[in-house]
């Protein structure tokens, strides 16, 4: 069980700074970086500059929230 | 590092690990949905009212010339309404409370920005979390890398200032009733598009600083590292097209509206950055007492 996989040289000085492998992290980051996304879309900009699936439903349902959040609207 | 272990001994794995911090990043963001639409709901919700409110008196007069044909938010046919009325009366648009396949005003108030707000906000707290993971132990010098919580503070400092705040210095959240649904597509071009240009520069800028610390000191870092995404959005701020479609949209329901957003936005952020750090503070504290145990054991 090793840590410091991805520290250069200098980690066997290191005390108090845990980090994650990076191997650890990529399948993480990648999964839930598309999921994340994909929610993000559906918030901030579906069914305004583009519609999947066509409507009005998710834009009006999160209308507010996307004019308060910054996201562009009309 | 805490556990350098050559052979390959039956450690348990380490309680920061890349699933754990992301549960507790979706964990903050839920906070942080919840807390953003209190603010949200709150401070931002009169103004959208009084927004569509003056849309509607506006658009009530020219309605009964031209019927049809410009776009208005009480017009629930072309693509968009902001109340459930059909929008097919002749003269003024009722904004009534009757449901007729829209959603209504109360639903968009409160389930319908409670969604979005949840919804962003869990997103960003787990993106938050693994963007967090992947900094710990890493920024900083030798002998002094960044700690759990610090990263944490780190990471939601520096994404609220390059995903929410410095997008909203160039395209500020506009309210209803501002922004014609012709430019939507231009619109959310440009925003996503200098959003993207400040997170990359976000990301170049803290590889720099993380460089310039490593041979120059710290001092030299921050300034370094804060300087370079300074002059990399300004310069794309300079270059993109402004966008303005206020035409004479009252200037005070305008900076109500933006004082709400602008709270809403940081009230997410911040929800996601406290309840975060806090939570991955007291892990990093299990974690450490777990190895002091264990480094007494093996040492007796």
């Amino acid at each position: 069980m090793s840590l410091s996989a991805p520290l250069p040289a200098s980690a066997a000085v290191e005390v108090e700074a845990p980090a994650v492998p990076l191997g650890q992290l990529a399948p993480w980051a990648l999964f839930f970086g598309l999921v994340a996304v994909l929610a993000l879309f559906f918030v901030s900009a579906d069914q305004g500059a583009v519609s999947i699936p066509a409507g009005t439903a998710i834009h009006e349902w999160v209308h507010d929230g996307r004019h308060l959040l910054g996201f562009p609207c009309h | 590092m805490t556990t350098i272990h050559g052979t390959s001994a039956p450690v348990s794995a380490p309680l920061l690990s890349a699933r754990a911090l992301l549960v507790r990043g979706l964990v903050a963001g839920l906070v942080a949905g919840l807390l953003a639409f209190a603010v949200g709901f709150l401070v931002g919700e009169p103004a959208i009212d009084d927004a569509i409110a003056l849309e509607e008196s506006a658009s009530a007069a020219p309605a009964a010339s031209s019927e049809t044909a410009d776009h208005s938010h009480a017009d629930g046919t072309a693509t968009h309404s902001h109340d459930e009325s059909t929008g097919e009366e002749a003269g003024g648009h009722s904004h009534g409370d009757e449901e007729e396949g829209g959603i209504s005003r109360a639903t968009q108030k409160g389930w319908g920005l409670l969604t979005a707000t949840v919804v962003v906000g869990t997103a960003l707290g787990g993106l938050v979390a693994l963007v967090a993971a992947g900094v710990m132990g890493r920024l900083g010098r030798a002998g002094r890398r960044i700690r759990p919580t610090e990263s944490v503070a780190f990471v939601a400092l520096a994404g609220f200032v390059a995903v929410a705040l410095v997008p909203f210095l160039k395209y500020p959240a506009a309210p209803p009733a501002v922004g014609s649904g012709d430019t939507i597509g231009s619109r959310t071009g440009l925003y996503f598009a200098f959003l993207l240009v400040s997170v990359v520069a976000a990301v170049a800028a803290t590889y720099l600083g993380q460089r310039l610390w490593a041979t120059a000191g710290a001092y030299a870092g921050v300034v370094g590292g804060v300087l370079a995404y300074v002059v990399v959005v300004g310069t794309a701020a300079a270059l993109m097209p402004a966008v303005n479609e206020l035409g004479d949209f009252p200037a005070d329901v305008l900076w109500s509206f933006r004082l709400g957003s602008a709270l809403t936005l940081t009230a997410m952020w911040a929800g996601i950055g406290v309840v975060l750090a806090g939570l991955v503070g007291r892990l990093h504290a299990q974690q450490a007492a777990t190895q002091a145990r264990r480094d007494l054991a093996a040492s007796l």
